[in-house]
């Protein structure tokens, strides 16, 4: 299958403008098989080198970051960090690492504000590890933009249904 | 279980062993996996100890009220509209029993229950029934919300389901002084920060006891978290030193030199330098209020506090604020806030929470990696083979942070209650 050949971020349009569905698709697909075979470092990639990652707190799916308590808040280099972290023997909860299916659907294209694409996306993520089974539901909050023509996420945000993380523990993967 | 003050059976009667002679302080491992100790719980300690249900800051207005399981409980917080006071109340219709609360947070004038539309007000009086010529001869005046005892320490809101235990600052005894240095710490204005930590482990809820005030696993168990501090650029070669100490009535704590900064007040280089002249300012603010020792313990010092027998305040560089409750033997919900000056500039207040965020909560560097802990060692238990658990470190000594001094302080107390060694039925006298 040629998809499993796919160089991270391999999408490519001269404009923002010009980026339709079936590239943000393909990217977010790429993005979810790098999260489920555990190629962290190819999945840091796929971010510009300003990105940022937040999970909100589930009673506040509003949550602002830089005044409120949210569930997790990367810059990149804590990006880098939480790869590292993950990809060492020394996470303990993910060591081993779960099993994650990662399901991303419902993809809808925002508003392109300067160089940013907006998107919204469904997401459910399942995470198996010795006999337990969790899950994550939610929607991704995604600006994209071009870097050299090619197509990378300035941001994530994940703002999770579940309304305690209480049935899944913890995040300790990346959703 | 009826409180009568006979052993717990089934198991052991010792549960918990503690020989000076042999430096040997042990705990049966069957008080982290019985069902029967696990509702003895219930009855014995979280129905006769004062329990945290929330901060005045989280209900500033009149009407604003939160939502909250305390002690296994559905109850709610209520600033009340009439006397401004902060009411909780039992979550329960005193009709036939529905939820009156039924959001987890908000505004209101009055609770309505949904099930036949009795009213009560934000003080818990009942004003309102329907077709009220129905209960003709009926005096309402007993059918008010019912409340538990409820008492305040500087804004931190307890109740108590024993109504003959002793006052709050009784109890709280030797860790009203750790409070105070949190709270004049932060001039006496703190906040909770919106945004709740609501999370779980498959473990029974005295293991996060310990490990909330266990300084000895630090440094094995967060091996990538102090990696990742020294790669922002902390300066950590100093090492955690400090003391755990019994602060009485089960309270205990972990206090240490931080060779961290702290928002309050001491900077370190990640903090970036624009950040210098105000902490400089607060540290200098602290010093001509409480003098220079108080300042710089304020300051310089980190404090993981146990507030018996499921409050831990940990005021390491951000304050965090965690309760927890088991659902059953080997599972336990939790629950953390964090605590912060509510005037704190933007830029301290951001660094706070980057701190409490890469080290806690189960999306941080560490704690996923304590639940993993926790539910391992849950897992071990039922190995069987191994009747106790040894909690000795530093008894031959004067306790360090990094000793369990402060664990036998908890576990000494939950002796006493769960098996009614007391004169008083297992209140504090």
């Amino acid at each position: 299958m040629t998809t499993s050949e796919t160089k991270p971020g391999a999408s490519f349009a001269d404009r923002i403008g010009d980026v339709g569905r079936p590239q943000v698709e393909d990217l977010l697909y790429l993005e979810a098989r790098l999260l489920d075979e555990w190629r962290l470092d190819e999945w840091l990639e796929l971010y510009t080198s300003d990105a940022h990652y937040v999970v909100p707190a589930t009673d506040t799916p509003d949550g602002d970051p830089e005044r409120d308590l949210v569930l997790i808040d990367d810059d990149r280099a804590r990006m880098q960090s939480r790869v590292e972290r993950l990809n060492s023997r020394r996470a303990h909860r993910e060591y081993p690492h779960s099993n994650t299916r990662h399901m991303v659907t419902n993809v809808e294209l925002g508003a392109v504000r300067d160089d940013v694409l907006d998107v919204l996306a469904a997401f459910a993520v399942f995470r198996f590890r010795a006999d337990r089974s969790v899950y994550y539901v939610g929607r991704y909050l995604i600006e994209l933009t071009l870097v050299d023509g090619v197509l990378r996420i300035k941001s994530k945000r994940a703002v999770l249904d579940l309304t305690t993380l209480r049935p899944s523990f913890d995040v300790a993967i990346i959703l | 279980m009826t409180i009568t003050g006979e052993p717990i059976t089934g198991t052991t009667e010792l549960l918990v062993d503690e020989d000076i002679d042999k430096r040997r302080f042990r705990v049966h491992r069957s008080t982290m996996t019985s069902q029967q100790i696990f509702e003895a719980e219930r009855d014995r300690i979280f129905s006769r100890c004062w329990l945290y249900v929330g901060h005045k800051s989280e209900v500033p207005k009149p009407g604003d009220y939160v939502r909250r399981r305390v002690g296994g409980r559905p109850v709610f917080m209520v600033r009340g509209a009439k006397s401004g006071e902060i009411r909780v109340f039992h979550n329960s219709c005193t009709h036939r029993g529905a939820l009156v609360c039924r959001t987890d947070r908000g505004n209101s004038k009055n609770f309505q229950c949904f099930y036949h539309a009795w009213t009560f007000d934000t003080e818990g009086k009942l004003i309102g029934v329907p077709d009220r010529k129905g209960y003709e001869g009926r005096d309402f005046a007993d059918l008010s919300l019912a409340a538990p005892r409820v008492e305040q320490y500087r804004g931190f809101v307890f109740l108590s389901y024993d109504r003959d235990i002793v006052d709050l600052e009784t109890y709280l005894a030797g860790a009203k002084e750790y409070l105070d240095l949190v709270i004049d710490g932060a001039s006496d204005d703190v906040e909770v920060i919106k945004g709740t930590h609501e999370y779980g482990m498959a473990a029974n809820w005295k293991l996060l006891v310990e490990n909330s005030i266990d300084g000895y696993h630090a440094a094995p168990l967060h091996a990538s978290y102090f990696q990742y501090l020294a790669s922002i650029g902390t300066d950590i070669s100093g090492g955690i030193s400090g003391v755990g100490r019994d602060l009485g009535n089960g309270h205990a704590v972990a206090d240490g030199e931080a060779p961290w900064g702290r928002p309050i007040a001491s900077w370190e280089p990640s903090f970036g330098p624009e950040a210098k002249t105000e902490i400089d300012k607060i540290r200098a603010d602290l010093v001509e209020r409480h003098g220079e020792e108080l300042a710089r313990r304020m300051s310089k010092t980190s404090r993981n506090l146990l507030i018996y027998p499921n409050l831990i305040i940990n005021d390491i560089m951000a304050v965090t604020v965690r309760t927890f409750m088991p659902t059953a033997p080997d599972q336990t919900e939790i629950t953390a806030w964090q605590l912060a000056p509510r005037t704190e500039l933007p830029l301290l207040r951001e660094r706070r929470l980057d701190n409490f965020l890469t080290f806690l909560g189960p999306g941080g560097f560490a704690t996923p990696d304590d639940i993993e802990a926790l539910e391992s060692c849950q897992a071990g238990f039922t190995s069987g083979g191994v009747e106790w658990n040894d909690i000795s470190r530093g008894m031959a000594r004067t306790p360090l942070q990094s000793d369990e001094e402060q664990m036998r302080t908890f576990w000494r107390r939950w002796n006493e209650q769960i098996q009614h060694l007391d004169a008083s039925g297992g209140t504090l006298s």
